[in-house]
């Protein structure tokens, strides 16, 4: 058991692991080699694998994102890291038209990974702060995983490795260093396409996912001083989307809030509530609520960007006035 | 005005020993020209061929002068008139009739159409519509070549508009950084839908983009399947040395509108003239008439074999069944 180990600690080490076990597994980005990548997610690995195996590439997300896809179709397993998620639409034909689409069309499998640090709370202004994962959400053929504990980021990051189709991974930034957790040291994978109830409640579901899960744990954790029993669902995969379990808890509870950091029109929570109502509305005794940014771009000025995030607060109060409904 | 020093010219040698190499290329462009005749002139019209069709008259010997060079380790990414890459890849002519047709028997089962289409177990990577967009994956090939130890090198086909593209630039960046084995061969037709190259791009040549990135290139006669092959042997002798990528455009000329639909009433009239005294395979045929490789008896044989497989390949793809609708869902994933 290694003792508390960090979200982007356990990323690196599922990386690692895969890379040790699969010679067909290598690693591909900006700066990921010497310098070991710009949040040293892929520290060491250089020194380590070697520049066959840890491949620095000019600045070019779309020439990233096309080798990879070239190198997934020849049967190896590129794990593309994009610096910043943000600059990721710099790839999106490579991943809409190329990658997801391969298969479908001719049967033609693309095992790659594309890492992409993504979310707010960082200062980082508009361009280093972005959640695109419903651009991807929307692709049919693409996988997303959003993870939010490192037990999670390391077995998914292994399970995407050796998953068969194109996964993009989003790392939450904020949890990078912020969290930490004493994660087995055998090998383990997290499988995709799976949520986890990560809290067990009677009154009201909470279904989020990515640092999001850690507000929605605390807010239960408050609210449990004034008699509400919360659930808190981890989608920690967002395509395929476990509407499953999700539905489950709402059947469990009647109420449901959905929460995400990303903006609020064609989010998550927009799905997942047609969702609700289409398996499960005669279950329902409120309104299904959401807490979500507001549809702004993501502002750099501290008071903005505070008031532009979601967090423990704000998810309190609505996640209140759903248990007193 | 771009000049490219690394051209030089190259003297064509002809030998008897050509004489079987001739005949393959005759049959390979006679074959495409009477499989896309059929689908243009004949299919579209009668309704049975949907959606987009693209043709590449007067372009077949730069698919099939570098294609007949490809080793069974090399990839090939056609661009969209490249249909002799597939043939000579081993794709019977009736699974492309039938990819036109949408049928189950295409190489998409129906799921795309036209030259959208590929096969990894034959070297063959398909194409999407957005062009160059099998440029910077052409690397990736290539980088898994190289890691495997193969040997092999990528065929990366585009024509001139696709140039211009981002992608094409990241793609030609990465792999000449990297020293990768790619051949990228442009068919310069001068034509990018309704945009000629002067308004594409400000230099002379697609080869005058490849000293910025210290790369050979070369331009040759495209619609000389001898000389395309020569040069071909050059660029992929280059590339499989492990001494990086290498250009060869070819200059040819789009013979047709960008495709079935379009009657290309922008392009003078005099250019189609002069470009059709060109055309490649009639200045094949006269080569192997005029150095005796083949009589006229054995031509006129050789295309009438060729009509004969496209009216047998059209037969068998419209016997072959539409996809059944209760398959929609599937595929989407190789894991579900």
């Amino acid at each position: 058991m290694a003792a508390g180990t960090t979200y982007l600690e356990a990323i690196r080490q599922g990386i690692w692991e895969e890379m040790e076990r699969d010679p067909d597994v290598f690693v591909i980005g900006e700066d990921v080699g010497v310098y070991g990548g710009a949040f040293k997610v892929t520290a060491g690995m250089f020194e380590h694998f070697g520049d066959r195996r840890v491949v620095d590439t000019p600045i070019s997300e779309e020439g990233i994102v096309g080798a990879a896809i070239g190198a997934g179709l020849m049967g190896l397993r590129p794990v593309a890291e994009m610096q910043f998620s943000d600059f990721i639409s710099c790839g999106f034909d490579q991943i809409v038209n190329f990658a997801a689409k391969c298969h479908y069309r001719w049967n033609a499998a693309v095992p790659i990974v594309v890492r992409a640090p993504s979310g707010g709370g960082i200062h980082g202004g508009p361009f280093h702060s972005q959640n695109p994962e419903m651009w991807f959400v929307r692709t049919p053929g693409l996988k997303v995983v959003c993870p939010a504990t490192p037990y999670d980021a390391k077995g998914l990051i292994k399970a995407a490795i050796r998953d068969n189709d194109p996964v993009i991974f989003f790392e939450h930034k904020a949890l990078y260093r912020r969290v930490k957790e004493d994660i087995p040291d055998e090998d383990y994978t997290v499988p995709l396409g799976r949520a986890k109830v990560v809290r067990e409640g009677k009154d009201l579901t909470i279904v989020t996912y990515g640092a999001m899960v850690w507000s929605a744990l605390e807010a239960a954790e408050k609210l449990a001083e004034e008699g509400a029993s919360i659930e808190v669902v981890d989608l920690r995969t967002l395509l395929p989307l476990d509407r499953d379990t999700v539905c489950d808890s709402v059947r469990k509870t009647s109420k449901v809030l959905l929460v995400h950091e990303d903006t609020r029109t064609g989010g998550m929570a927009g799905e997942l509530a047609v969702s609700i109502t289409e398996r499960v509305f005669e279950y329902l005794d409120a309104p299904i609520v959401r807490v979500t940014a507001p549809d702004t771009p993501v502002p750099f000025s501290p008071p903005l960007e505070e008031a532009f995030l979601p967090n423990t607060e704000k998810v309190i109060e609505k996640a209140r006035w759903l248990y007193r409904y | 005005m771009g000049t490219v020093e690394a051209i030089t010219p190259h003297e064509q040698t002809q030998t008897d020993e050509q004489a079987p190499l001739a005949h393959q290329c005759l049959y390979y462009m006679a074959l495409m020209r009477e499989a896309e005749d059929r689908i243009e002139r004949k299919l579209y019209r009668q309704g049975k061929v949907l959606g987009g069709v693209y043709v590449g008259r007067g372009q077949e010997a730069i698919p099939v002068g570098t294609g007949l060079l490809a080793q069974p380790q090399d990839i090939l990414l056609p661009s969209h008139r490249d249909m002799a890459v597939f043939f000579i890849r081993g794709v019977p002519v009736r699974r492309v009739i039938a990819q036109y047709m949408g049928r189950m028997g295409g190489l998409t089962r129906g799921r795309d159409g036209n030259m959208h289409m590929g096969d990894m177990r034959l070297g063959i990577v398909s194409i999407i519509s957005a062009l160059a967009a099998t440029v910077p994956v052409a690397s990736g090939v290539a980088l898994a070549l190289r890691y495997k130890g193969t040997g092999g090198v990528a065929f990366s086909y585009f024509g001139d508009g696709a140039t211009s593209r981002g992608a094409w630039h990241e793609g030609v960046n990465f792999a000449t950084v990297q020293k990768l084995p790619v051949v990228y061969i442009c068919n310069n037709n001068q034509y990018a839908y309704s945009t000629p190259l002067e308004l594409q791009m400000a230099c002379a040549n697609v080869a005058d983009r490849g000293p910025a990135y210290n790369m050979p290139a070369e331009i040759v006669d495209g619609n000389d399947v001898f000389a395309v092959y020569e040069a071909a042997q050059r660029a992929i002798a280059h590339a499989r040395s492990g001494r990086g990528p290498y250009l060869l455009e070819c200059k040819t000329f789009r013979m047709t509108g960008h495709s079935a639909h379009d009657a290309a009433e922008y392009v003078p009239q005099s250019l189609f003239e002069e470009w059709a005294k060109l055309d490649p395979i009639e200045r094949l045929e006269a080569k192997m008439l005029e150095h005796r490789w083949a009589t006229r008896e054995e031509i006129d044989r050789l295309r009438v074999d060729v009509v004969r497989e496209v009216d047998e390949a059209v037969a068998w793809a419209d016997a072959s069944p539409c996809p059944d609708p209760v398959t929609l869902t599937e595929g989407v994933y190789e894991t579900e």
